[in-house]
Order: C-alpha cells, then sequence, then structure tokens
C-alpha cells in the first residue's frame, strides 16, 4: 500500500527524465546558438560557387593588393572583360578574398568533421581495448602518455614535416595528438562502468564480453564522445589554420583561412584586411563549435563540466 | 530537569516550499514541536519525510531552491527565520550546532583537526592561542579521543569514521550551545561505534543539560536515547509524545505501522534442518589482495581467510558483519565476480573457485546475486523486461519465451507484468529490487545471493521485500546466501547464521542458536551493541 | 616523502622512452630514403651517400638508435644542416624569448584567471559569473594569431604605444625588452587565462557543495573565510593539473605568438627547421620542449602534497 503511493511520486518526477535528455540538448539555447551558425557556414561551404565567387586560385597580377570594395576588372577567357566589386579586396597576388575565404570554409569544416569523426573512432577502439583487455592495458596507456607528452601542435608539426603537406597530412597530423585525450575518456568510462552492478548483474547471468561491451558500457561513451567531438573539432580547425599560417600546412594555392592570412603577413600594415576577414570567418567558426560544445556537455553530461 | 523548563527550540507551525515541479508544493508542512533543555527528540520519518529539511533550516543552511514560507523557529525565544546572516553566524556554534551523517566528508580533508575546532573559537571567541589550545585539548579529552595532543595535529584521513564523528561532536559542542542537532549522526557507522557515539551524546548532553534535535530513520535509535518523539510523513508531523508512548502505544496507523515493520531482533523458530541436498559448499576460501610496489614492501590486504560454510536447498545462510568484515568479498567470490586466491567452492559437486572463464560461463546460471542500490543493478538505457530475459537468451531461450518467463516473474515479484516494457526510473526502489530478483530468478538458479539486498530500502519497503525473498524461498526451495549488517534483518530471514569479522567467520551455526547464546566474545560485543535491542517492536499495548 | 618523489621521477622514464623513441623514429618514418629526404629535391647522389654516412644510416636500426640516444644524454644533440651550427648553439641562442615569453604569460595568466575564476565560482550564476564565462569561450575559440594583429593593430599601428614586432635581449636594454616582451605576453596569455578561469570556477564551484563546506557554515564562519580558507586550498590541486596540461597550449601558442611579433626564439626556429626540412633541429626542438613538458608536470605533481596532505602514494 504504502509503496504504491510513493512510486507514483517516483514516477511522475523521474519518466521525463532520460528520453528528453537529447530532445533538452537540441533546445538549449547555447546549441541553438552554436548550431545555427555552423550550419550557415556548412551552407556557404557547399553553396560557395554561387555566392557571387570567382575562382579562388586565379591569379591577376594587375590586380594585386586591392582593399575591400574596389572595383576590379575581371578579364574572362574569351578576352571579354566583367567589373565586379572586391567585398574584401585582393590579396599580393590578385586573388580575390572574398572567394578564397568562402572555399576556405570548406578546407576548415572538413578538417574539423575529419579529425573530430578519426580521432573519436581510433580513441573508442583503442579505450575500449585498454579498459577491457587488462594486460594490454599497461602497455597502451604508456604510449599513449608518450605521445601526450609531446604537446599538441609540436607533435602535428613534426608529423607534417615528416608527411609532405596537404589536406591528408595535416589531417593526420592533428588526429595523432587528439587521439590519446579520447583513448583515457574512454578508458576511464570503461573502468568505471564495469564495476557498475548492472555490468556486474550481465555479467552472472552469463552475458558474452562482446555483448557486455557492446549493450551495457559502449553506449555510455555516446554523450561524452559527441561533446569531446566537438571540441576537438574546434581545436583541430584552429590548429590547421595555425599550421598553414605558419607556412607547413595545406599547400599555399588552396584556399583555406591559414593560408590567406599567412599570405598576408608580411603586408599586414598596410592590407590588414587579408588577416582579419579570415581571422573573423575562424573565429566565428570556432566560437560557434565551443559555444554548442558547451551547451552539449552541460545537458548531456554536466560530470563532465569540471574536466575542461 | 522539570518538564516545565521554557523550551530551547520552539518550531511553530513551519513550513518550506519546494521548487515548483516537484511531486508535493511543500517539503515541511505546518510542522511544530519543542525542545527543552537537557532532553533529547527524535525526529524520525522514512525517506523524504522532510526531516533533514527542518534541521536544516534551524541552522539557516537550507540550499537556495529550498524557501521557509512561514511558521517561527525560536531558538530561546529568538526567531532565527527572521534573523540576518551575521547573527545566525552569531548563533551558531554558540547556541545551537549541528553534526552531520558523513563523517568521512563532513571534516575538510586538508586541515588539521585541531585547527578546525579552533577555527570555531577564533571566530567567536576573543581567546588567546594557549587558552584556545587548552579548550580544545579539554573538549578533545570529553569526547573521549585517546591521545588528543596528537589527535590535534592529525589530518581528518588519518582517524577512523568514529573518531571524526568525535572531532565534529567536540567542535558542535566546545562553545557548550544550548542546543545540538544531529542529523543521523550514525547511520553511516558500523553498530558497535554507533553505539559508542550514542552514549557519547547521551552523557554530554546530559551533563551540560543541553538540548538535542536528533534526526534518525531508526527506531533502535529511537528507543535507545530519545525522551520524545516527533514521526513525520511528507513533510507533515503525524504524531509526537512520550518515547515510551509512541513505540508501545502510537495512535495513528502510519505510525503503527512503520514501528511494526521493524524487524524482531529474535529470530523465528524455523525447525530442525532435515537432511537435504548440499547446494552450496567452501573450502578455506580466501581472498588476499596485494598492492605491488616497486619501492614498498607489497600491502597485503587478506580480505576473506578459511571461509568454511554450506547452504542446502530451502535454506537461507546469512553472513553478518560490519564494514570491512569481508562479507561481501565472500559473496563476489562464491558468485566469481571475483577470483577467490585460495580455497575451493563446490557448487553442487562442481568445483567453480578455479576454473577457467570459458568453463565456468554454463554455470553462471546456477548462482544468481541481487546487489544492494536498487539505483545502480539496473541498466538505465534498457527497458527492465529486456533485463530480466538478457540471461535466459544467453543460455540459448528464444526471446518470447524469455518474455513469457519474466511476465510469470513479475507477477512472482508483485508487479505488473505489462511494465515489462518501463525503463528503470519509471520504478521506486523498492521496485526495482523486486526486477531484480526477477532477473536473478529467470535464470532459475541453485543458489541467490542477497548482497545487502534491503540495506537502502526504507524499513516499510525492505519488510516487503524481506517477505518476498521468503516466500520465493521457500515456494522454489532455493538456497539463500544472505549478507547483511543488520543483525534484525538476519534473525528474521536467516535459517544459519554466520559471523564475520576481519575476513573471518568467528562463530557459525543455526541463527536461533547464535541470537540466543553467542559464544564467542565479538558476536556477543556485536548483539550488546545492537540499538533498542531491549525492545520488542511492534507489540503494541492496547490504547 | 622522499619516496613519493622517487617514485614520480621513475613513473616518467616510460614516458620520455616513448618520446625518444617516436622522436628518433620520425625520420625513419619519412617515406624514402632518409639521407635523401634531408639533403632535399636537388641533392646529388654524391651528398645524400655522405649524410647517410655521417648519420650511420647504414647500421641496424636498433644501433643507430643506442648512438642516438647516447650522445642525446652526453648533451650533443646535432648538428644543424641548415644552420650550419650545433644544435646546442642554436638553442642556446633562441632560448632567451621564448622563456620570457612562457615567464611573463604565465605570471600574467594564472595572476588574472584565478581571480576571476574563484570570483565567479562564489558569485555563481550573476552577471560577473556569465562574463567570465563568455570571455572564457572567446578565449578558447579566438585563435592566437588574430588576437595578436588585432593587439599590434591596436597598441602598435594606431596608438603607437608599443613597438610592432621584434625583440630586445633583456641585457641589452630592459626596459626594451618589456615593451617588445608586453604585447605577446598578453596575447599569448589568452587562452591560458580562458583555461584557467574556468577550472578554477569549476573546481570552486564543486568544492562549495562538499559537505565540509556545509561544515565550516555550520560553524559561523563567514563567507569569504569559507571561500578563502576551505573552498580554495582544496580546490588547488585541479587547477594545478590544469595549469600544468596548459603547458602544452602555451608550447603551441609560442611557435604562433613568436612568428606574429617576429621573436626570434625556439618557437621561431621549430617553424624556419621545418620550413628547410632541418632534421636534426627538428627533433632536438621537439624532444627538448617535450622534457620541459614533462618536467613541469612532474613538478606539479610534487606539489600537490603541499596542498593536500592525503597525495602521499
Amino acid at each position: 500500500m504504502i509503496e504504491e503511493t510513493v512510486d507514483s511520486a517516483a514516477i511522475a518526477s523521474a519518466s521525463t527524465k532520460r528520453k528528453s535528455l537529447w530532445l533538452l540538448a537540441i533546445r538549449n539555447p547555447a546549441v541553438i546558438f552554436g548550431g545555427t551558425i555552423l550550419l550557415l557556414m556548412v551552407a556557404i561551404a557547399i553553396f560557395a560557387p554561387y555566392l557571387g565567387t570567382i575562382d579562388p586560385t586565379r591569379i591577376d597580377p594587375a590586380m594585386r593588393n586591392k582593399k575591400p570594395g574596389t572595383e576590379i576588372t575581371l578579364r574572362l577567357d574569351d578576352g571579354s572583360t566583367v567589373k565586379r566589386t572586391a567585398y574584401m579586396g585582393t590579396d599580393t597576388l590578385g586573388r580575390d578574398v572574398y572567394s578564397r575565404v568562402l572555399y576556405g570554409t570548406r578546407v576548415s569544416l572538413i578538417v574539423g568533421i575529419a579529425v573530430a569523426a578519426l580521432s573519436l573512432a581510433f580513441g573508442l577502439i583503442i579505450g575500449m581495448v585498454s579498459g577491457y583487455i587488462r594486460w594490454l592495458d599497461g602497455f597502451v596507456m604508456r604510449i599513449m602518455d608518450g605521445l601526450m607528452a609531446i604537446p599538441g601542435i609540436m607533435l602535428a608539426i613534426a608529423l607534417v614535416s615528416i608527411w609532405r603537406s596537404g589536406l591528408i597530412t595535416v589531417i593526420f597530423a592533428i588526429v595523432v595528438p587528439e587521439v590519446p585525450r579520447v583513448v583515457r575518456l574512454v578508458r576511464s568510462i570503461v573502468l568505471t562502468v564495469r564495476e557498475e552492478p548492472y555490468v556486474e548483474g550481465a555479467i552472472s547471468v552469463g552475458t558474452p564480453t562482446w555483448t557486455l561491451m557492446m549493450r551495457h558500457i559502449l553506449p555510455n561513451t555516446i554523450a561524452p564522445l559527441i561533446v569531446q567531438g566537438t571540441f576537438t573539432a574546434a581545436a583541430a580547425i584552429i590548429t590547421e589554420a595555425i599550421l598553414s599560417f605558419l607556412g607547413i600546412g595545406i599547400p599555399p594555392e588552396t584556399p583555406s583561412w591559414g593560408n590567406i592570412m599567412s599570405e598576408g603577413r608580411t603586408l599586414f600594415r598596410i592590407f590588414p584586411h587579408n588577416i582579419l576577414y579570415p581571422g573573423i570567418f575562424l573565429a566565428l567558426a570556432v566560437l560557434a563549435i565551443n559555444v554548442m560544445g558547451d551547451g552539449l556537455r552541460d545537458t548531456l553530461d554536466p560530470k563532465m563540466s569540471k574536466k575542461v | 530537569m522539570s518538564s516545565d523548563t521554557t523550551p530551547v527550540l520552539e518550531v511553530k507551525n513551519l513550513s518550506v516550499a519546494l521548487p515548483p515541479g516537484g511531486d508535493r508544493t511543500n517539503a515541511v508542512d505546518k510542522v511544530s514541536f519543542t525542545v527543552k533543555p537537557g532532553e533529547i527528540v527524535c525526529l524520525v520519518g522514512e525517506s523524504g519525510s522532510g526531516k533533514s529539511v527542518i534541521a536544516f533550516t534551524i541552522m539557516g543552511l537550507l540550499a537556495k531552491a529550498l524557501r521557509p514560507v512561514s511558521g517561527e523557529i525560536l531558538l530561546q525565544g529568538e526567531n532565527v527565520l527572521a534573523a540576518n546572516e551575521e547573527r545566525l553566524r552569531e548563533l551558531r556554534c554558540t547556541r545551537m550546532s549541528m553534526i552531520f551523517q558523513e563523517p568521512m566528508t563532513a571534516l575538510n580533508p586538508v586541515m588539521t583537526c585541531g585547527d578546525q575546532i579552533d577555527e570555531v573559537l577564533s571566530t567567536h571567541t576573543k581567546l588567546d592561542a594557549a587558552q584556545r589550545k587548552a579548550k580544545i585539548i579539554g573538549i578533545l579529552t570529553r569526547v573521549k579521543l585517546p591521545e588528543p595532543e596528537r589527535i590535534y595535529a592529525s589530518f581528518p584521513h588519518q582517524l577512523s569514521g568514529g573518531q571524526r564523528q568525535r572531532i565534529m561532536i567536540a567542535m558542535a559542542l566546545v562553545l557548550d550551545p544550548v542546543l545540538l542537532i544531529a542529523d543521523e549522526p550514525t547511520t553511516a557507522l558500523d553498530v558497535t561505534t554507533q553505539a559508542e557515539i550514542l552514549k557519547l551524546i547521551a552523557e554530554l548532553q546530559g551533563s551540560q543539560g543541553t538540548g538535542v534535535l536528533f534526526i534518525t530513520h531508526d527506531f533502535g535509535v529511537v528507543a535507545e536515547i530519545a525522551r520524545r518523539v516527533a514521526v513525520l510523513r511528507w513533510g507533515e508531523l503525524v504524531e509526537m509524545g512520550p518515547t515510551e508512548q509512541i513505540l508501545s502505544r502510537p495512535q495513528q496507523a502510519y505510525t503503527r505501522m512503520l514501528i511494526s515493520s521493524v524487524p524482531s531482533i529474535h529470530p523465528v523458530h524455523r525447525g530442525v534442518r532435515l537432511e537435504k541436498e548440499t547446494v552450496l559448499r567452501t573450502e578455506k576460501l580466501g581472498k588476499t589482495y596485494s598492492a605491488k610496489s616497486f619501492f614498498q614492501k607489497a600491502r597485503v590486504v587478506k580480505a576473506a581467510v578459511d571461509v568454511d560454510l554450506d547452504i542446502r536447498r530451502g535454506e537461507t545462510l546469512g553472513i553478518v558483519g560490519e564494514s570491512g568484515s569481508g562479507k561481501s568479498t565472500v559473496a563476489r567470490c562464491i558468485a566469481r565476480l571475483i577470483d577467490p586466491t585460495e580455497g575451493k567452492v563446490f557448487l553442487g559437486t562442481t568445483e567453480i573457485a578455479t576454473i577457467s572463464p570459458s568453463r565456468l560461463r554454463p554455470h553462471r546460471r546456477r548462482v544468481q546475486i541481487v546487489f544492494q542500490d536498487p539505483y545502480r543493478s539496473l541498466n538505465p538505457r534498457i527497458t527492465v523486461g529486456d533485463s530480466i530475459v538478457e540471461g535466459p537468451m544467453n543460455f540459448g531461450l528464444k526471446r518470447d519465451e524469455a518474455l513469457g518467463r519474466a511476465r510469470k516473474l513479475m507477477e512472482t515479484v508483485q508487479l505488473d507484468p505489462n511494465a515489462l516494457d518501463r525503463y528503470p526510473h519509471q520504478f521506486s526502489g523498492g521496485q526495482r529490487q523486486r526486477i531484480c530478483i526477477a532477473r536473478a530468478l529467470a535464470m532459475e538458479p541453485e543458489l541467490l545471493i542477497a548482497d545487502e539486498a534491503v540495506s537502502a530500502l526504507d524499513v516499510s519497503v525492505q519488510k516487503q521485500v524481506l517477505g518476498l525473498l521468503d516466500e520465493i524461498r521457500q515456494r522454489l526451495n532455493l538456497a539463500v546466501l544472505f549478507i547483511t549488517h543488520d543483525l534484525r534483518v538476519a534473525a528474521q530471514i536467516c535459517d544459519y547464521v554466520a559471523v564475520m569479522s576481519q575476513g573471518r567467520v568467528v562463530e557459525y551455526g543455526a541463527a536461533e542458536q547464535v541470537f540466543s547464546a553467542p559464544k564467542h566474545a565479538y558476536t556477543k560485543s556485536l548483539f550488546a551493541a545492537a540499538p533498542g535491542r531491549n525492545w520488542e517492536f511492534g507489540k503494541f499495548a492496547a490504547a | 616523502m622522499i619516496d613519493f618523489i622517487a617514485r614520480r621521477l621513475v613513473a616518467i622514464i616510460p614516458v620520455l622512452a616513448v618520446v625518444a623513441i617516436f622522436v628518433f623514429l620520425m625520420l625513419r618514418l619519412t617515406p624514402g630514403d632518409p639521407a635523401a629526404v634531408i639533403a632535399g629535391d636537388n641533392a646529388t647522389s654524391d651528398q645524400i651517400d655522405l649524410i647517410r654516412a655521417k648519420l650511420g644510416l647504414d647500421l641496424p636500426i636498433w644501433q643507430q638508435f643506442i648512438i642516438w640516444i647516447g650522445d642525446i644524454l652526453r648533451g650533443n644533440l646535432g648538428e644543424s644542416f641548415f644552420f650550419k651550427k650545433t644544435v646546442v648553439e642554436l638553442i642556446a641562442q633562441r632560448l632567451q624569448p621564448t622563456l620570457a615569453l612562457s615567464i611573463c604569460t604565465l605570471i600574467i595568466a594564472v595572476a588574472t584567471a584565478v581571480p576571476l575564476g574563484v570570483l565567479a565560482a562564489y558569485r555563481h550564476g550573476s552577471l560577473l559569473d556569465r562574463v567570465v564565462m563568455g570571455f572564457s569561450v572567446m578565449g578558447f575559440s579566438l585563435p592566437t594569431f588574430v588576437i595578436g594583429y588585432c593587439l599590434i593593430y591596436v597598441f602598435a599601428i594606431d596608438l603607437d604605444w608599443l613597438p610592432v614586432q621584434g625583440y630586445t635581449r633583456i641585457e641589452v636594454d630592459f626596459w626594451g625588452f618589456i615593451s617588445h616582451i608586453i604585447l605577446p605576453s598578453i596575447t599569448l596569455g589568452i587562452i591560458y587565462v580562458a583555461l584557467i578561469a574556468r577550472i578554477t570556477r569549476a573546481s570552486v564551484l564543486e568544492v562549495l557543495n562538499e559537505d565540509y563546506i556545509r561544515t565550516a557554515r555550520a560553524k559561523g564562519l563567514s563567507n569569504r573565510v569559507v571561500l578563502m580558507r576551505h573552498a580554495l586550498r582544496n580546490a588547488a590541486v585541479p587547477i594545478l593539473t590544469v595549469i600544468g596540461i596548459g603547458v602544452a597550449l602555451l608550447i603551441g601558442g609560442a611557435v604562433v605568438t613568436e612568428t606574429v611579433y617576429g621573436l626570434p626564439g625556439l618557437g621561431r626556429l621549430t617553424v624556419e627547421a621545418v620550413l628547410s626540412r632541418d632534421f636534426p633541429t627538428i627533433q632536438a626542438v621537439i624532444l627538448m620542449f617535450s622534457v620541459v613538458y614533462v618536467v613541469i608536470n612532474l613538478l606539479i605533481d610534487i606539489s600537490y602534497t603541499l596542498f593536500d596532505p592525503r597525495i602521499r602514494y
């Protein structure tokens, strides 16, 4: 009798808890704010050719170093000329900065998404193995500790210096330092969850190891990994920009925000627009992802907020 | 102490509002009571009764989300609800003090105990350093801590739970407040430590005439210490009166139900053991943990040593012991959740302590375990139906057959079979424990291990789950291994009892015999410490 | 205590070993002949052979490793192909700007971030809290070089208060040194402030929920005493940990900042070495940064014992 009445109260307060977590996440203002900007960036990346851009690699010596808003004359292949406004000016080779910035969105987003996906995938596998197979754990974690002892950008720089520069190289060079972080995260979750009574309960009803992992342990890693993934993507976009800015990332002719800024370095005092516009885009993209990540973390994984 | 003295604490018509959206509007609803000088008043109630909220309201330490909405709290005539923050700070520790449930976390880990008491004195008095030190050593002596000088310089982690609670009491009483609020101060302690702390509180308050508001869920403690009792339920005061009256002649049905749910410490007569088939036998079972270190000698902890037990069909064997006695280690070794380091475990005729995991798997079915914490025992992400059918399906049963079995089992554990597609969070703690029992039974085990399975439940729910376990044991003729720290629970459910201390079984025999005539000194001290042992709960006098 | 330090010291050996193996293998992981890689695209086969012999690349790989690690332990980090100097000389020459930049940044960052984080936690949910948190997200998101150029534009070009770029050594002209190091330090400090302020706020908030904080309040202590005496010291360990981990950000940021401000430091050296494919220098710099990072974190580990008497494992 007594228990039944208590229950209805317990049910009423608890039933809204679990299923609506994801719903709650996508209603979080930070997630909406970050997500909207991010969607806009994705749209720019996809529709870059239709947004009044010209070939971002097109060099035009006659039109070098124009300030933003200058009318420039474009000589087409058939010899005719078209007048257009260079909204963001041109660089030292006469390339249109507006077009380069818009196309640069592609590189940054690809790097962000690819690095997040790859480091989560590698980290998840290695972390699960390390957390579950005891005898491998020590060995794997020593390697991870070693990799983490090399400051991230230094490790990426080392890797790009070994492999020739290019998009794939840059992506992997950023993935390698990120993997140990994910491994540690996954491993710590596995080690905590496997002590949970419900996992021990599943062991004692004879659940095979593989099912145990997939059904009872792995789902606990999803929310923290999504949160980690957003922060990884943001960091990756910055790292790519840094590498390109230093001149050791993506090949200079490819339009990427870092490359445009690298180009603008020498004449920065006179033509700051080469740094300003890609800088704004870069900051905005990273900010959007970080804000979204914060929102996701607050709703999906409040315990992680202390780990930064 | 005469009963017409003006009360030190008067709570009048107190209501505290819960934040909107809760299961009720008020955490505390129009509660009134008084505490007179030199008396101990117990606030007793199950979880969610609002008893701790009252304590925190008096101290002015409520969480921001909770707000007192009406009533007065008069401390020696002064309304503390109307006092500003500064006045409250002046009152704390000088006129009213509080001690808490968890002595392990209630002290600052990075300050010495002496410094933590010293803070009270330097905040509220103008004593110089030498006077303060002398006063602290004095109070440490009064709370009967050995070597006060050493304790003064110790950090909390260097002390035991009982010693830490003594530090808390010393801190609370160093300035002789008129009111001491004790919020479940012994709940986290072992029974022998609990008895010492209860004795200490009673002594100190008696000698100083301190009024004590003692919050507890345990009627044994109430019988031991209270002069008057207030029973709370869902924030409302059910009834209040002198202890003897409430315990033996309660007026309200709820109070009667609550008190009669307290298990008796006298074992029920179970009859003689019939020669039956042995389900489980352990032979010199042992588990040693050793932390190897490069620099130090390996630290060896013997969690269980030479444990010999046997359980027959249809019998319940209880393992009773305090924390760290090794009782759970034995249970987990038998379930092979951990690997024993010595000895043998025979399940029927199969030795399972040393066989490889792959050879063990077919035998997993035969031993099932129910854990203590109902909130962590079920995977929150899958339906309870999926949790129940998981085991049978691992052993080759088809899903619909397994579901059929699950439906029957839900009835066995007195739950609605249609609730199988719900998630664990939709059930209360007691219901979850029933589901865990159903999950275990779905494997058709020969041995069911209940590892403190009713310890986290309120006493009324505990009674229901205990009844259910015993009924299932009879009906299915199951062997049950029941691990508990609670002597009363053990007395009610066990045929045989093994008392463990420091990894060893110190006494082992029929429950009736062990309870009525304990032989080992440790068992005797354990029984002597059980609160309210002289009180027969639920045998009400005619009102 | 000594035991604790000894154990921490032993624990870093495998870490440094993994770093050393990685750095050693770096060159061998390059696709193709390492000697050809070093020699560059226009090298003749004679030049390549010379380099191969010089590096001992004909030997079995484990022998090469032993020779290499032996050299390093004796302080011989090799010779730069590009700068035509020993790497040790090169590093000594470039050390000061980086060291100055790092120390200035660390001081500025810790001095601003910890009070900000404590205040934000103390006034949890207030406007101040939200401003600090907002600043923190911004600090994480604005790339160092963008901040750097903005600061140069405002303070060096527009207001003309400080020199735009370059470096003056401290022993040559102290005030010149300060004027050259202040903007880079602020630039590099921003991400660090964001990081530390955030963790300070989070750990103080967490500590404020602990039972012993409730005890302290029940004693009648003022909020300020509760915060300063009880909360902050207990929050110190996670804050220190993040300061240590953040050194990695500092090192990475130094590379960028030195490029933006034209500081002739180790970060700039790294980039120049990569651009000229000067492998001995790259290897030495990475090894050195890693060792510094590991040692700093070791020192921080040991410092925990000052804050928390429980840490004695």
